[in-house]
């Protein structure tokens, strides 16, 4: 049997010792014991006592409704949002239900917006979370309410039309009622609704949906006073920390260790050898009773590496070598039009290289996992984001089938994508080390913990580009033809001969009118793992596009926003989103100066991303010193239809965040040593140069779109564009730092 | 032999003196709402306060909290302050993935016990050895001023 099974939410038998996990402190908030039940549902016979219509909703005898949510909870909100649409359908208050995470089950919960781009997996990812659920969590809690009122009908042998539905009530109009909880039983002996006969609520009716006061953040309350269990949070009986010592130069191997030292510290369990492959790094792990244990005894090791297998990458050789790839033809992506060779009459040629940056995910909990392999199988705990993959990766390296992989879904305190790399790396690094520990008679749950360190210098970065442009403009300052050339590394595994979607989105789709178009792209295959960041490739192809369009429209001395205005003619979506924020920010009129020595500006940028259309404009002030601080950045968003306003504000706040510090970081390697280490050298943005951030949402009655990434791509070059305003100098090379060119 | 006291109960720790209180509060006393982000004094996960005032954890060996008093997350609520700050925090949805967010929560009490009607640019100050790669800054300056209203 393993862990998860014998884990119920009221029973005494937890494997876990509460008390010794929480300090007796406080309940445990996010249900790390739901594992029992979860997994009775999934596998298709109802618990007793309670009404289980369907994966994603279940009902006590108190009416109460536990929502299941087969997305991770990193921050961006999921838990409330498919809190908001079940609390919607169902006609409850945010007091009758709680959210919990699913297990790993490829068919009750894969993830349909991915599944249809491909991407057949349970996982988060791609801001698909509440394009999904708009369907399945409305029809999930529809078909529950509706069988529920059936019951009800049946019960007080009434028509079903005669019943309504307020705060989990059910009442009819002779003045009889009772809750939810009451009609469970009779309401479980009745069959499902047919998928077309369930009937969802008109907008016009909506209590919650779009409301900003429909559902605040139900995981927030425990993420204030300490009580939300985190993946580093877990401890379980018997269970060792291992703290690994990557090798400096990537992908070196073990050639010898010398671990007396390490063993002499007291609570140091074992030193294990880890062997690394074309996918973890491997290494040597220290395991004790304790993280510090751990981490002292892994900083005691003295270990020999042998580095004839290790990587001999140097970011800056790269540059170079990706420079000259960019000056050839590469595979062709999209091509409208015809090129133009030389500039008209008074035109001129733009040729612009822009040089990005690997970058690091950097979350703000540094990876790990915790293993159990058990006598028949075994169990992750983990803010889990790519949940059958993982589930996956994690039963092959056992030799087991995935099925007898269990996965106790915790938050995650962040991600960006880290957490679903395409790999599972950090999950195979623990099982190894978990597997290899037990093959050495070392037993008991391993929790894997990277210190920063390992985190920052953990790859899979997003990958750097060069781009290369050349643009020819017409005398009155019209594209008359535009080649966009990007060198990098593929986000997916991709043949050369093939377009990676990801690290070319948003160059050969620019919705910009511009008749003859070029993009191609030259894939480099390095031996440094990259995968997807928060906004995937429009990290780097909106700053490039956006900075551009400002270059293009400088020559005729049109003003930015018009001029982008003028190029979005046909997407009145676009324009609309665009007019928003150039209203709201009040574009047309002056920006009052700055302090003497001081010049201000506003950079614009705009850009659709996951479904999801963004505008913003930066306000920027470049000091004496040219040092420079962006002092307010305005959003403007169209997500279709808004489920919680709130989120969305505070995830586009995140987003514009989460892109300043863009101008900062880069990861670079030495030899195929990462040269970056921790917030010191990787660093983050930090509160005393946090812009306000106002954001403001279009009313839309389509389908909701990503809110997640989208607000990301668009921070970068607005405000390099504003920068560029105040300095006449376009910005070809990221990071910026602290200062801007004078 | 070390003595302190943790949220006002006395303790006694013979281990490792070298050991950083972060780990002792986590792995020791399970108390895991102080969090773990650099271990370098970088990022201010592990605020809590010693004797009063902020301290990063990580970087606080246990042979220099012989004889201090330790304040952490787990106990904000019994302050008044405290319980002000948790309050705006909630008030303005200002976490989001949370991880920070005991660390944010605690400079704040900190600051405001000191300052309690903070400028921007006391928060600035006081908060920017506080990361959040959520970057909730605005929400929680905002939730800062708001407690601050709020223990007038
Ligand atoms: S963990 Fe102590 S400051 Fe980062
Ligand atoms: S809320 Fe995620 S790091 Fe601050």
């Amino acid at each position: 049997m393993s862990i998860k099974h014998s884990l119920t939410e009221s029973s005494e038998g937890f494997r876990l010792n509460r008390r010794q996990f929480l300090g007796g402190l406080g309940a445990l908030t996010l249900a790390v014991g739901f594992g029992g039940r979860i997994a009775v549902a999934a596998e298709g016979s109802l618990q007793a006592g309670e009404f289980v219509p369907n994966a994603f909703i279940r009902i006590d005898k108190d009416g109460f409704v536990t929502v299941i949510s087969s997305y991770l909870e990193m921050g961006q909100g999921t838990f409330t949002g498919l809190a908001t649409l079940a609390a919607e359908e169902l006609d409850i208050t945010p007091e009758q239900l709680k959210v919990v995470g699913s297990p790993a089950d490829a068919e009750k919960y894969m993830n349909p917006v991915l599944a249809a781009g491909g991407f057949k997996v349970q996982g988060t990812g791609g801001s698909t979370a509440m394009a999904g659920a708009w369907t399945t969590m409305r029809k999930a809690a529809a078909s529950a309410r509706a069988m529920l009122l059936q019951a009800a009908a049946n019960t007080w042998k009434v028509p079903v039309t005669e019943l309504q539905v307020k705060d989990g009530i059910v009442s009819h109009t002779s003045g009889k009622q009772g809750s939810y909880g009451e009609f469970i039983d009779s309401a479980s002996a009745l069959p499902l609704p047919a998928d077309d006969q369930i009937s969802l609520k008109d907008k016009s009716t909506y209590t919650r949906v779009g409301k900003a006061d429909g559902m605040m953040r139900v995981d927030i309350p425990d993420k204030v006073n300490g009580k939300a269990i985190f993946t580093q949070d877990i401890k379980l009986p018997g269970m060792l920390v291992a703290v690994i010592a990557h090798p400096p130069r990537k992908f070196a191997k073990v050639a010898s260790v010398d671990k007396t030292a390490a063993m002499k510290i007291p609570g140091v369990e074992a030193v294990l050898a880890i062997p690394g492959d074309n996918i973890i790094q491997g290494g040597v792990a220290v395991l004790a009773k304790n993280t510090w244990i751990a981490k002292k005894g892994r900083d005691a090791l003295t270990i020999t590496w042998d580095e004839s297998t290790g990587s001999r990458e140097d970011s800056e050789a790269l540059f170079t070598e990706y420079k000259k790839l960019a000056a050839t033809r590469g595979l062709e992506v999209g091509n409208k039009g015809q090129q133009v060779e030389e500039a008209p009459d008074g035109g001129k040629v733009i040729e612009a290289v822009f040089e990005l940056p690997y970058l690091a995910h950097s979350p703000m909990e540094p990876m790990n996992a915790l293993v159990e392999i058990t006598d028949d199988g075994a169990h992750l705990w983990n803010g889990e984001q790519w949940h059958t993959a993982d589930q996956a990766a994690m039963a092959k390296e056992l030799g087991l089938a995935p099925e007898k992989v269990t996965v106790t879904q915790l938050y995650a305190g962040g991600s960006f994508g880290r957490r679903a790399c395409p790999m599972s790396d950090y999950i195979i690094e623990a099982t190894r080390i978990a597997k290899i520990a037990k093959q050495n008679g070392v037993t008991g749950p391993v929790k894997l913990v990277w210190m920063r360190e390992e985190d920052v210098g953990g790859l899979f970065y997003r990958p750097m580009t060069v781009h290369n442009n050349r643009i020819v403009l017409n005398a009155d300052g019209s594209v008359a033809s535009w080649r966009w050339r990007v060198v990098g590394q593929s986000f997916f595994p991709t043949p050369e001969d093939q377009v990676d979607s990801g690290l070319m989105e948003g160059t050969h789709e620019l919705p910009y009118a511009i008749d003859n178009m070029l993009v191609e792209q030259h894939l480099y295959q390095g031996d440094i793992p990259v995968s997807w960041l928060r906004s995937v490739g429009h990290t780097h192809t909106a700053l490039v596009g956006e900075v551009l369009i400002d270059e293009i429209a400088a020559f005729s001395g049109k003003d930015p926003y018009q001029y982008r205005r003028a190029l979005l003619a046909e997407h009145p979506r676009f324009l609309k989103v665009l007019d928003l924020v150039a209203e709201k920010a009040n574009w047309n009129s002056p920006l009052p100066q700055g302090k003497n020595g001081e010049r201000r500006a506003r950079g614009i940028a705009i850009r659709e991303s996951f479904g999801t259309v963004v505008a913003q404009v930066a306000e920027v002030t470049v000091r004496a010193d040219n040092t420079y601080k962006v002092d307010k950045v305005y959003c403007a968003v169209d997500c279709g239809q808004v489920i919680n306003p709130v989120n969305i504000a505070s995830q586009v706040e995140g987003g514009v965040g989460f892109g300043m510090s863009f101008l900062r970081q880069q990861i670079t390697l030495k030899g195929g040593v990462v040269q970056q280490t921790n917030f010191n050298n990787y660093p983050a943005l930090r509160i005393n140069e946090a812009p306000a951030v106002e954001t403001f949402m279009v009313d839309s009655s389509n389908p909701p779109t990503g809110i997640g990434e989208p607000g990301v791509p668009p921070t970068v070059p607005a405000v390099l564009n504003a920068i560029s305003a105040i300095t006449g100098k376009f910005i070809r090379r990221m990071p910026l730092g602290a200062h801007v060119q004078a | 032999m070390i003595k302190l006291t943790i949220n006002g109960q006395p303790q006694t720790f013979e281990g490792d003196a070298e050991m950083p209180l972060l780990w002792y509060l986590r792995d020791e006393k399970d108390m895991t709402g102080t969090k773990f982000g650099c271990g370098m004094a970088l990022c201010g996960a592990c605020t809590v306060h010693i004797d009063g005032r902020p301290a990063r954890s990580c970087m606080t060996p246990m042979r220099s909290v012989d004889g201090a008093s330790i304040s952490t997350i787990e106990a904000a609520e019994e302050d008044r302050i405290g319980a002000a700050v948790q309050a705006a925090w909630i008030e303005e949805q200002a976490p989001q993935c949370g991880y920070c967010q005991s660390g944010q929560v605690m400079s704040a009490i900190a600051l405001l016990k000191e300052k309690p009607s903070p400028t921007d640019e006391d928060i600035d100050a006081a908060m920017s050895g506080n990361i959040c790669r959520c970057a909730a800054y605005p929400r929680i300056r905002q939730a800062i001023h708001r407690a601050a209203r709020e223990i007038k």
